[in-house]
């Protein structure tokens, strides 16, 4: 058994909220400028252009990409070799606390979905926890915007709407969001399991690194099929028409039962932010 | 070339504008989002006096982050618009000229624009770092108690924006899509 500190833990969650809102991935930074590159409209090749300087800005000031900071979205794979000498869970919401004061990122969560009085320090976090072999634990902090997230579907298809109805579904998500979820967006698909399983893979999707295809040729031929009929779509950079609507799509699959095809699909704008750290 | 334009926005200014017009904004505007705007309608539906000049009024729907010591205002860029719908025409029908924001509205929205002579702006969406740039002051002066949801008049200059729709009805990302589309084929 390993011994590990909570008081790590949550030092940990807090270096990484504040590094995720901060510093957007190397792999989003490389895409925006290809797609900006590549994108033949002008008014969508000068909006790209803002949205890079944007987070340039932001990662040479250490300031907020997006002032929607998110709700934090914690996942941990924990190692089922290790021990915590206190509460794991209570360890990773004070992380957040700490992240997002000292950060001076937005607090954004609201203690009751009808009441809404804000909980004035970004708590509760939504933690996902997985149990994996061996004695690390790793934890990913994916801040979630909101303009997104309420872009996002699901829908429980019949096997026999297939793959075109897979298809279709994902295309209409994209065409019902339109300019709203801050495009170019990243799109999550979880396709299988139940109704939440295929949502929680619709979210996982969205933290595997933007250029990391499927490792099943099928689906990452799905993936590159996808985008580039999203693309065709001419939605645009904030959907003032352009080449540039999706920057990646990221499809997720599990087993399923043999009446169902759960599909769900997790719409990211372009401020696709996630940082993770191994203990 | 963007045009420069002075805030407040005047009616006839605002009859001017065109979908897809560039525009850079200087002067007073106000935030207010959610929040904000469900109390504005109800102080409306009581009867009472609004906690700011709601005439030729232009409304930003940002929630900023909090600032640092030494900055204006943290990051603050347009949130999705069409949870204020519910609200606009309200306070458009009371004088409101403007919206800033991103993403769709509704036919009512667009209707009280129409009657009444106001435009909706669009800021690119994601970009709070860069914008809060242009905020050159910021002071809360309504609904302190809602944090970043509060009422504040800002006070900004070159803030770069798009006519997505305008007092006509014309809507840019109708209109944008078309023309992108069209250009391919």
């Amino acid at each position: 058994m390993r011994e590990l500190s909570v008081g790590l833990i949550t030092e940990t969650v807090k270096k990484l909220c504040i590094d995720a809102n901060c510093h957007l991935g190397k792999d989003v930074q490389a895409c925006i400028t290809c797609a900006q590159e590549n994108e033949p409209w002008p008014q969508a090749k000068e909006i790209l252009g803002r949205i890079v300087e944007n987070f340039q800005i932001a990662d040479e000031a250490s300031r907020p990409i997006c002032q929607d900071t998110g709700v934090a979205c914690v996942f941990v794979e924990v190692g089922q070799e290790v021990h915590f000498d206190g509460n794991l869970t209570e360890a990773i919401h004070e992380g957040v606390r700490q992240g997002y004061a000292e950060g001076y990122l937005r607090k954004s969560v609201v203690k009751d979905p009808l009441n809404r009085v804000n909980t004035g320090d970004n708590t509760p976090a939504m933690i996902y926890y997985d149990i994996v072999s061996g004695d690390k634990v790793k934890i990913t902090v994916a801040p979630k915007g909101f303009g997104s997230e309420n872009m996002s579907q699901v829908k429980m298809l019949k096997p026999s709407d297939g793959l075109e109805g897979v298809k279709n579904f994902i295309l209409k998500a994209v065409e019902d969001a339109g300019p709203n979820p801050c495009p170019p967006i990243v799109v999550g698909v979880g396709i299988g399991g139940t109704f939440d399983k295929a949502a929680t893979m619709a979210k996982k999707a969205l933290l595997r690194e933007l250029d990391e295809r499927n490792a099943d040729p099928f689906y990452a031929d799905l993936e590159q099929e996808m985008l580039e009929k999203i693309n065709a779509l001419g939605i645009g950079p904030s959907g003032i028409g352009g080449k540039t609507t999706a920057l990646a799509v990221n499809i997720e699959t599990f087993p399923t039962h043999i009446a169902g095809l759960p599909v769900a699909v997790n719409i990211n704008c372009h401020v696709a932010r996630h940082k993770s750290e191994v203990l | 070339m963007a045009m420069e334009l002075k805030m407040p926005l005047s009616r006839e200014m605002a009859r001017s504008l065109k979908a897809g017009d560039s525009v850079l904004l200087s002067g007073v505007i106000y935030t207010a989002r959610d929040a904000a705007h469900k109390r504005l309608c109800d102080l409306v539906a009581e009867g009472k006096e609004l906690p700011l000049e709601i005439k030729d009024a232009t409304i930003y729907f940002v929630g900023p982050t909090p600032a640092r010591e030494g900055d204006v205002i943290g990051s603050a860029g347009p949130t999705t618009s069409y949870r204020m719908d519910a609200y606009s025409p309200t306070l458009i029908a009371l004088g409101q000229t403007g919206m800033i924001g991103k993403g769709k509205r509704s036919p009512k929205v667009i209707a009280a624009m129409k009657e009444h002579g106001a435009v909706y702006f669009g800021a690119i969406g994601g970009c709070g770092a860069l914008l809060s740039q242009c905020i050159k002051k910021a002071e809360v002066i309504a609904y302190e108690d809602l944090g970043t949801e509060a009422i504040r008049r800002l006070e900004v200059e070159n803030f770069p924006a798009v006519v997505i729709i305008d007092s006509y009805g014309n809507n840019l990302y109708e209109t944008g899509r078309e023309n992108y589309l069209a250009s391919q084929k």
